[in-house]
């Protein structure tokens, strides 16, 4: 039988220690080793050392093989004054960890120090509770939700597309979503656009979203932009500096504009479009990928491209394309997975078929191309108007 | 054969139709061998012969533009897709 005192200068003698001192010359030196908290999460919350891993000390035997898979890489452990890791690194020894140190005086003797601590963002009990699907996705946890509670995304109409895009994003905990719509809400958009309500007949439609979304989620800030987007507020709109833009437009010099003024301020752009039973969607990465202009270079006249106003759409059709642009979206804020730049999905209700084609970037896009022929905007309804050139 | 999908905005000149068979060893033929039978649809899809630019065309998920345009061959069975943007998001 041993006592806790006695049992901690046995591990101690057993285990090789440094000063804190010494542990921050390792820090600062080109090859600093892992640190590694062993503290109780509140603990961890108020400040850690600056790059560490957290794994309490209770799980330490099951989760450090995940998260330190090398076991000849240099650890130093450390907990509040250098107990509980001593027990730590003896354990760590055992499992096969070659170089493990425990820095005696621990967080407590480094702060004195008036060493570097980062403190931690964290999220509430309450966003814990609403996010807790999400953090418990590998490519999502803790660190991706705080990427989407930071994130800002435009959104471009709050239609058909914009109203399940909007619901997601803001389900996911997007923290600020910025909307452009002009119109207001009609009986005639209530069979698919399902942001918006019969009881907001007459009301803006960013105002209606925004009531919506906010409603959806306490996290989320909603920047109603009642405008159609223009060459001439563009670049206002575009100066609150979104990470995403979701195209959901109904008219082709909207799409062209968004494109341009995106290729120009380096957003990616999700697009979708939507006619009677079929959906295309795929990213426009400005610089990784093609642009809307490599895949469309000329609008098609007016008589081949009817809008859904004209030739009518599947209520459910905008729901499918939209959420694609939604998860499109998380995963581009997220830097997870692979987007569709470079490929456009063809997505035919009637058949239950998608298809795939490849999307190149043109080396002779008057607009990505090398040498762009389009430098600034243009007039974008008659752009969309003007005879075509042959091919 | 090629099966080439028809886009819905092209679906009136060829009698509803989501998707045709056609004849042809290149795109060019094929897309000739429709439109000799639905005359509508070459008032949409050409301009003096050319393919419109407002058109796109894939064979195998491939925009026959990145190929040999409407000369690239088409093997048999090969799927050939047409498609015009579409504005729709409302």
């Amino acid at each position: 039988m041993a006592t806790y005192r006695e049992l901690l200068a046995r591990v101690k003698e057993e285990i090789a220690e440094i000063s804190t001192i010494e542990a921050h010359e390792h820090f600062e030196s080109s090859e600093s080793p892992l640190f590694v908290d062993v503290r109780e999460p509140d603990e961890w919350e108020e400040g850690h050392i600056p790059g560490a891993v957290h794994i309490t000390r209770g799980r330490l035997e099951s989760s450090v093989e995940g998260l330190v898979p090398d076991k000849v890489r240099p650890l130093v452990l450390y907990c509040a004054v250098g107990s509980r890791s001593a027990f730590a690194a003896k354990v760590l020894g055992e499992m096969g960890y070659t170089d493990v140190v425990n820095m005696a005086g621990g967080f407590v003797d480094w702060k004195r120090n008036g060493f570097d601590v980062t403190i931690p963002r964290v999220l509430s009990s309450e966003q814990r509770s609403r996010y807790s699907r999400h953090l418990l996705i590998p490519e999502v946890g803790e660190v991706g939700q705080q990427r989407l509670l930071d994130a800002r995304v435009l959104l471009v109409g709050a239609g058909g597309l914009g109203s399940p895009a909007s619901l997601y994003l803001a389900a996911a905990g997007v923290g600020t979503l910025g909307i452009v719509d002009a119109d207001v809400v009609d009986e005639s958009n209530l069979q698919r656009q399902i942001v918006h309500s019969t009881d907001r007949l007459g009301e803006p439609k960013v105002l209606s979203a925004k009531r919506t979304l906010e409603g959806l989620n306490p996290d989320v800030k909603v920047v109603p932009i009642q405008e159609r987007l223009t060459s001439e507020n563009v670049e206002r709109i575009l100066a609150d500096r979104w990470d995403v833009i979701v195209d959901g437009a109904d008219n082709f010099p909207t799409r062209y504009l968004v494109n341009d003024a995106a290729v120009w301020h380096d957003i990616p752009v999700v697009h979708g479009s939507i006619f009677r039973f079929e959906g295309q969607v795929t990213v426009f990465a400005p610089g990784a990928g093609p642009c809307y202009r490599c895949l469309f270079p000329q609008p098609p006249p007016a008589e081949l491209a009817p809008s859904c106003a004209e030739g009518g759409v599947l209520g459910v059709l905008p729901g499918i394309i939209g959420s694609i642009q939604a998860s499109e979206t998380l995963k581009l804020i997220l830097d997870r997975g692979d987007s569709l730049a470079g490929r456009l999905l063809l997505f035919d209700a009637l058949g239950t078929t998608l298809d795939e084609v490849t999307v190149r970037k043109n080396p002779d896009c008057p607009v990505c191309g090398e040498s762009p022929t389009i430098t600034d905007y243009v007039d974008y309804v008659e752009f969309c108007s003007t005879p075509l050139e042959l091919s | 054969m090629a099966a080439v999908r028809i886009p819905p905005a092209l679906r009136a000149e060829v009698g509803g139709a989501r998707e045709l068979e056609a004849r042809g060893d290149t795109v060019g033929d094929v897309i000739d061998d429709l439109v000799e039978r639905y005359p509508a649809l070459g008032g949409q899809l050409l301009q003096d012969g050319e393919l419109a630019s407002f058109v796109n065309v894939y064979l195998g998920g491939e925009d026959i533009r990145t190929r040999d345009g409407l000369e690239t061959p088409v093997r048999e069975s090969e799927n050939v897709i047409l498609l015009p943007a579409m504005a729709g998001g409302n």
